[in-house]
């Protein structure tokens, strides 16, 4: 069923929100931003400038940010199209929120590689730690949401937090990453596995494997084996 | 000009034709969901598949292929027919099975298309998709499942109306269309969307469950509610026309229409004088027409008798009005209401000289004291597109939103003696410069807009740029009629006979004499009136009508009057002969004979060109222009004010109230 958005553009939410404007450092990326674009093309700049919009809201709220009707038409006024076409853009992609989240917004992955590498575990954690799927926790902290494939199948399962992945996840990985994140903590990005740096395969690499202590040219090795191949 | 093959028949397409275009011009139907002639191509409904050699080998959209030379095209092989059947079912499997329940019944795209090129059944066993309704205002009906999602609503929105207000939200399977926080949409043109939508998305709200198409009789036939002459189609069954729709006239209104010409029909059947009244102390009573007419022939009027044309009566009227006064010895005639005096000696000098479609070709507008948007919307569109084409518009009055980018020279007509340096460089440059003046300005700067023919060039060989923009239906016509006198309507408040021909602009408190009202609705009009003889609308008479550029055009009648109401004409030629000055006309026939002796313009259909010829007035313009005299776009008319739909356009649309339907 395609609802009904669920957009709050409430009397409060115009209050809270009408008389938005770039704080400095906003300003200063929007220019930034703005440059890139040739005159005439301002509305190239609709993602970035959403992006820079609801960051900007994340630390006014001491949130991870959202997209508040009246400040996508501020940004629509930013570059002069009209607010349908800032809208359309702003509901098309899942990393704008069009209502608020807590301070870390939990996106598990569930798709295929993710859940049969126990996503299940990850999600039963986040349970089990009081985040419910769509909701966010009574203290403000954590809002879960399960999205699909982020590009992390050879380390899954995985769970993006803001903007770092966190990787290579089970149930009790979660939730020392959730501990942490509640406490105050910056849990390590990126894998979670002992000895693993990025994902490099199980047990050590199993090619370019002169590449793993320095930088190796492979090129002259080929050009023997194209040669051979040539006789 | 590439040449192509299609199906075997080698033909010729004009360059830059797409595929599509080949078939059509082969004489091959294609089906289509979100192609449309007038809209920029989606290519998104995949429904025009064809296979194209040389190419990949797989079914190509010929909407958005061009057509290239020596391309051999097949439209009926079975990889088309299979890739169309599969189209098909794609497109059904979120589409309810509602169609005893809709109101695009019997004309649907998608209807027919799937009878032609369907498959028949459905293997889809999972749950369809469902929508929620969309709120898009006043006039579009929304039931946003049996969408399909051509995007022709958002690409006319954007395209023609210039109201960027429709759009697709979300993604994927949960895409929907919808208006910008579903607000009405805040377009004059937006029922067009309705005629768009190839499925019952989309559908007219005024109409909703009124009738079937089949059941409808048709009638061709041409609208009143502004001066373009938008031809439409009258839908009737019984005696009351159900809806209005456009025709297509490239040359006129495409196939557009405004909301007023669709929506106003319903104001046919309210308010309407269906017998004739008399005035006695004070009131109106009800009478025969023999009491009418009598009442009318005691009248000493010793030949002071006049006439004042309202805006929507048509050529025949005024001239069997015109005639009858002949024959009274009078030629009070006027059919400015409102009092405009501008000179009219010349007729080019008051006539949309350019076209409407020649606007389109313009390279550099001077719009003066005019908000088209209002005044003319299908001459707007039009010069949206000569923008596309790179066409610079300046514009002299209050600053309004007119759907395009305007350089606004401020409200003070002294400018048009002392153009600034940015607009001369424009026309300078420009190889077809056109001004375009409207209503507000041609009291106080006709002449100084006809002082620009000579400083802007505007008129050469091939080329008329100097264009007026009327109101009212009836206008060109009545000036072609004479219907005009040099002071105004001032000089007929003092007749001591006036015939009021459907004229409820006017101030009807000025009038002196006895007023006779011959009219159809109970309007400001009948209210003032001594006799009312009750006339027919412009459905119910065949009419000869001139739009705002001087083209003939002519209508026929859909439906009877109500009640003891006649055609307009036959009440003139019943009443001549009471007042014993018998019109020489006992058929429309024999009225139009005598019409065209009498302005031979308008013998024929077509567009008449004026010869130019610019009339010596000052051109010293003054004063600083306070609005346009449109205030209210729904209720410019009596049909309007008494139409349901225009009242609650006017009230959500212009004055602002909320009627947003709560959601379910």
């Amino acid at each position: 069923m395609a609802d009904a958005p669920i957009i709050p553009d409430e009397a409060e939410v115009r209050a809270r929100w009408g008389a938005f404007q770039w704080n400095d450092d906003s300003k200063a990326k929007r220019d930034a931003i703005l440059s890139r674009y040739p005159a005439g093309r301002e509305q190239s700049a609709s993602i970035p400038l959403l992006d820079l919009a609801q960051r900007q809201v994340g630390a006014e709220t001491q949130t991870q940010g959202w997209l508040p009707v009246p400040v996508i038409e501020f940004v629509a006024r930013e570059i002069g199209v009209p607010y349908m076409r800032v809208y359309e853009v702003a509901t098309f992609y899942t990393m704008f929120n069009l209502a608020p989240v807590g301070r870390f917004h939990v996106q598990v992955c569930g798709t295929t590689p993710c859940m049969l590498r126990g996503s299940d575990d990850v999600l039963a954690a986040c349970k089990n730690k009081g985040l419910i799927k769509g909701k966010t926790t009574p203290d403000g902290l954590f809002t879960l949401t399960e999205v699909e494939c982020m590009g992390n199948c050879s380390s899954a399962p995985m769970v993006q937090i803001n903007d770092d992945n966190y990787e290579d996840l089970d149930y009790d990985r979660t939730i020392a990453i959730l501990e942490t994140l509640a406490n105050g903590g910056a849990p390590k990005p990126g894998t979670q596995e002992p000895g693993r740096h990025t994902v490099e395969p199980k047990g050590g690499p199993t090619s370019l494997t002169a590449m793993v202590t320095e930088n190796h040219d492979y090129r002259d090795e080929w050009n023997v084996a194209a040669q051979g191949a040539d006789a | 000009m590439p040449k192509v093959k299609v199906d075997g028949v080698e033909i010729e397409v004009p360059q830059g034709a797409t595929v599509l275009q080949a078939c059509e011009l082969a004489g091959k139907e294609i089906p289509r969901f979100c192609y449309h002639e007038r809209l920029s191509i989606a290519g998104n409904c995949r429904m025009c598949l064809v296979e194209v050699k040389p190419g990949p080998p797989k079914p190509q959209a010929s909407c958005a292929l061009p057509a290239a030379e020596n391309q051999e095209i097949f439209t009926n092989t079975p990889m088309v027919k299979h890739a169309r059947e599969g189209i098909m079912e794609f497109l059904l499997i979120n589409h309810p099975l509602d169609c005893p329940i809709c109101d695009q019944g019997g004309e649907c795209d998608l209807q027919d298309q799937s009878i032609a090129y369907g498959r028949g059944h459905s293997r889809f066993d999972e749950n369809k998709r469902a929508v929620t309704e969309k709120y898009m205002g006043p006039i579009v009906k929304t039931v946003m499942t049996r969408c399909i999602q051509c995007t022709r609503c958002i690409r006319f929105a954007e395209e023609v109306a210039g109201v960027e207000e429709i759009g697709a939200i979300y993604r994927g399977e949960n895409m929907q269309i919808t208006s910008y926080l579903e607000e009405a949409v805040s377009s004059e043109l937006s029922g067009n969307v309705v005629d768009l939508c190839p499925v019952g998305a989309l559908t007219s709200k005024p109409y909703a469950f009124e009738a079937r198409p089949w059941e409808l009789r048709k009638t061709l036939t041409i609208d009143v509610m502004d001066a373009v002459g938008t031809n439409i189609r009258l839908d009737s069954r019984g005696r009351q026309v159900l809806r209005a729709v456009p025709r297509v006239n490239d040359d006129v209104n495409e196939e557009w229409a405004s909301d007023k010409t669709r929506h106003a029909v319903d104001g046919l059947v309210r308010k309407r004088l269906d017998r004739p009244y008399v005035r006695r102390d004070g009131k109106l009573h009800a009478v025969t027409w023999d009491e009418a007419f009598a009442a009318i022939a005691a009248v000493e009027h010793g030949g002071s008798v006049a006439a004042v044309a309202g805006d929507l009566v048509d050529c025949e009227t005024m001239f069997a009005a015109k005639a009858l006064l002949k024959g009274l010895g009078s030629s009070l005639l006027e059919g400015r209401q409102t009092g405009m005096d501008y000179d009219t000696s010349s007729l080019a000098a008051v006539n949309f000289n350019t076209t409407i479609a020649g606007t389109e070709e313009a390279d550099a507008i001077l719009l003066v004291g005019t908000n088209l948007r209002w005044e003319a919307p299908l001459v707007n569109t039009r010069i949206r597109k000569a923008i596309k084409k790179g066409a610079k518009v300046f514009a002299i009055g209050p600053e309004t939103e007119l759907t395009y980018k305007v350089e606004w020279l401020g409200a003070d007509l002294s400018v048009l003696g002392n153009l600034p340096e940015r607009v001369t460089e424009a026309f300078g440059k420009a190889a077809k410069p056109m001004v375009i003046v409207g209503g507000a300005a041609l009291k106080g700067a006709h002449g100084a807009a006809l002082g620009l023919v000579e400083t802007l060039g505007l008129v050469k060989d091939g080329w008329n740029g100097f264009n007026v923009v009327h109101m009212a239906a009836s206008r060109m016509g009545g000036l072609m009629l004479g219907y005009a006198q040099p002071a105004g309507i001032s000089a007929l408040y003092d007749a001591k006979l006036t015939f009021f021909l459907g004229a409820d602009e006017c101030d009807h408190a000025r009038f002196t004499g006895f007023k006779v009202y011959v009219g159809h609705h109970g309007d400001r009009g009948a209210h003032h009136a001594d006799v009312i003889l009750p006339g027919a609308s412009y459905a119910e008479k065949s009419g000869t009508f001139v739009n705002l550029e001087g083209r003939v055009q002519r209508g026929e009648r859909a439906v009877f009057p109500p009640g003891d109401a006649r055609e307009d004409w036959t009440i003139f030629r019943a009443l001549s002969e009471r007042l014993g000055q018998t019109l020489p006309f006992d058929t429309i026939d024999e009225l139009r004979a005598a019409m065209a002796l009498d302005c031979p313009e308008l013998a024929t259909l077509g567009l008449k060109t004026f010869a130019w010829s610019a009339p010596a007035l000052g051109t010293v313009a003054e004063g600083v222009l306070e609005g346009y005299p449109i205030k209210d776009f729904y209720l410019t008319n009596a049909i309007c004010r008494a139409s349901p739909t225009m009242q609650r356009c006017s009230a959500e649309l212009v004055h602002g109230e909320s009627f947003a339907e709560a959601a379910e």
